[in-house]
């Protein structure tokens, strides 16, 4: 498999996270202000330099576990709160969104069009913070030095979608339904039509690949902008996650050295503990709280990842790497954003209540 | 004129891999063996005739995904006497296979025994090798028996036996060849675009050129007996054609016979069952079935 696929992974599924809770923020009239600085903490985060700069190293893709804790600790990076069947539901929407985008994708090529696409919605999202926009940019720019195949994907749970015998040809794809035939000096000799049992018609225009420009594909737009519900059958994908999990249990050879690099990874996300003096606020995926208690208690047991319990932030045992890591972490971002800062703003934040 | 059979379940989906699907069909104890590739691991499922009987087996691979295509080559390193009867089966007793790196290892099987050596590494392709077969027709005469394609479209022709051979390079389109056949001296290949080209293989003159799926095309199959030709893409359609070479003026006729449609799949894998070409068998991504079909 490439071993670049991780900063596509993370980045088309951070920007189907972000889709969601803006979505979320403002079902639940969650004021402006307090929308605005979760968009743009998780939006910092997830384009910090650091945390970038190991993402784009030349790597094999994480674990569906490891990745999930990444996206735990990333939904969490600034004063909301989910708990775990929201945090459940949400991580199913995200995978399920992106999984049907690199299904329907119509050339492996066009994830990064799909990729560009998430990026262009997250520059929506803070485009009045140009120092964000700036990082945001700078991915763009890493981005578009990286070009690879796609084929084999992460498989997630979840149905079928419904594949269209109709429409446009990917680019560089000519509709079906031609026989050509040549002599030994490469003339043709006769041209037979056939029946083809779709209705396709010729390619569209290529998407840009640039900075700027129309993506032309649809796949990795905001399925969420106009209001509707968001619905997931939690116990139809709950039972085949389970399944999955199963094959889960092989254990990895390469476990330990996937923990460090998600280690030195998780380095770089910084992830703001709740105090008791700032509560912050709780989000919710479901339509009602009575509803969100019932996912929990019929969440089935193996997705519970006990097993992962990285504490980063805290643990004074933690290995010397990590450590260090987090200590140039600390150093370099001080000026930008130091945690007395960072309370200080949820502070005022309190105060305007 | 084909019409849809029970299908066979599968332990696990298989993975979006090109040709994920081989067929064996072992006539004197009248069994069919299926395997398929779902991340690490190969479904194998021998089906009796009478479609009674199934039985399943789960093959571990011992390190990271099987990465090509090919699944019960990759199987020789790691499995128990079960796999060597595939291995029995070949009729070439040395067998080559590629690798993501652009090389093509050569390994002298024994007919007999378990004592495998690597022979020969063929360094010409240098994009991973997508697909790789042998003159399915069993006939001598052609001079070309083994052709390997690559990422990028490259097709190379291959004489085997002792040291191989290149017999003759046919450039790609920038467009990657993901499934590739030898049948009487003519190389078929699909390609990413959703065409299908046929080669003289000695020469590389271009036969046919048949605009064939909407989508990439994932697996290719010859029936030897008669010259149909079976095609599987990520557009859902399943297309069967048949292959007339016309050797009085040097080329090859081609003809398209049925459609079918298996909704909503994205195929990865189809393969004919029988030499003659009276049933084929279909895997797709996410499915965790074997679809067959018989002719009517």
């Amino acid at each position: 498999m490439s071993t670049r696929t991780l900063p596509l992974v993370f980045i088309n599924l951070g920007g189907e996270m972000l889709y969601i809770l803006d979505q979320r923020l403002r079902a639940q009239n969650i004021p402006t202000d307090k929308a605005k600085k979760v968009m743009n903490d998780i939006i910092t985060t997830m384009f910090n330099k650091k945390f970038l700069e190991e993402l784009f190293k030349p790597q094999e893709l994480y674990s569906k576990k490891a990745l999930r804790t990444v996206f735990d600790r990333l939904a969490h990076a600034s004063i909301m709160r989910l708990n775990q069947a929201s945090m459940d539901k949400l991580y199913d929407l995200m995978t399920m969104a992106f999984k049907y985008q690199v299904l329907l994708c119509p050339r492996p090529k066009d994830i990064l069009l799909v990729t560009f696409n998430h990026m262009d919605a997250i520059k929506d999202f803070v485009q009045d913070t140009p120092s964000i926009l700036s990082q945001v940019d700078e991915t763009y720019r890493q981005l578009i030095e990286v070009s690879i195949f796609l084929k084999d994907k992460v498989q997630n749970s979840n149905g079928r979608f419904v594949l269209p015998t109709s429409g446009p040809v990917p680019h560089g794809t000519p509709p079906p339904g031609l026989i050509r035939m040549f002599s030994c000096n490469g003339e043709e000799m006769k041209r037979v039509q056939f029946r083809d049992g779709g209705n396709y018609t010729a390619a569209l225009r290529e998407g840009s690949f640039e900075l700027f420009g129309d993506r032309v594909i649809k796949l990795g737009t905001n399925m969420y902008s106009v209001s509707r519900p968001v619905e997931t059958h939690m116990s139809g994908t709950s039972k085949i996650s389970s399944q999955h999990t199963k094959v889960n249990t092989i254990p990895n050879p390469l476990a330990k050295e996937e923990l460090n690099l998600l280690a030195k990874l998780m380095g770089g996300l910084e992830v703001q503990k709740p105090s008791n003096s700032v509560p912050g606020f709780r989000i919710n995926l479901f339509a009602t709280d009575e509803e969100e208690e019932e996912a929990l208690i019929s969440r089935p047991a193996e997705l519970s990842y006990g097993v992962i319990n990285i504490q980063a932030t805290k643990d004074n045992q933690a290995n010397a790497e990590l450590a260090k890591i987090m200590g140039e972490f600390t150093e370099a971002e001080e000026p930008v954003s130091s945690s007395s800062s960072r309370g200080d703003d949820l502070l005022a934040m309190m105060d305007g209540l | 004129m084909y019409h849809r059979e029970k299908s066979i379940q599968l332990k696990s989906s298989a993975s979006a891999l090109y040709n994920n699907l081989s067929v064996l069909r072992l006539a004197p104890r009248s069994l069919t063996h299926f395997a398929a590739v779902h991340a690490n691991v190969v479904n194998l499922v021998s089906a009796s005739w009478d479609g009674l009987n199934y039985s399943h087996r789960q093959l571990q691979s011992k390190e990271g995904n099987v990465a090509t295509s090919s699944s019960l080559i990759m199987q020789m390193f790691e499995s128990d006497g079960s796999i060597m009867v595939y291995w029995h089966a070949l009729d070439t007793p040395e067998t080559p296979t590629g690798v993501s790196l652009g090389t093509v290892l050569v390994f002298d099987v024994p007919s007999k025994g378990s004592n495998i050596t690597l022979s020969e590494v063929l360094e010409e392709h240098t994009e991973a090798v997508t697909d790789m077969a042998s003159e399915c027709s069993g006939n001598a005469e052609y001079i070309a028996d083994l052709v390997s394609a690559d990422d990028s479209g490259l097709l190379c022709v291959w004489k085997s036996g002792g040291e191989f051979q290149l017999l003759n390079k046919i450039p790609g389109f920038d467009m990657s060849c993901s499934s590739v056949k030898l049948w009487k001296g003519t190389v078929v290949a699909a390609y990413g675009s959703g065409q299908i080209r046929l080669y003289e293989g000695v020469t590389g003159i271009l036969h046919a050129e048949i605009n064939a799926h909407a989508r990439w095309i994932y697996s290719l199959d010859i029936a030897p007996f008669t010259g149909l030709l079976l095609s599987a893409a990520e557009d859902s359609f399943v297309r069967v054609w048949h292959l007339n070479p016309a050797p009085e003026n040097n080329s090859v006729e081609m003809e398209h016979l049925y459609n079918e449609c298996v909704t909503d799949t994205q195929i990865c894998g189809a393969k004919f069952c029988d030499g003659d070409g009276y049933a084929f068998a279909v895997t797709g991504y996410d499915l965790s079935e074997i679809i067959r079909y018989t002719q009517a």
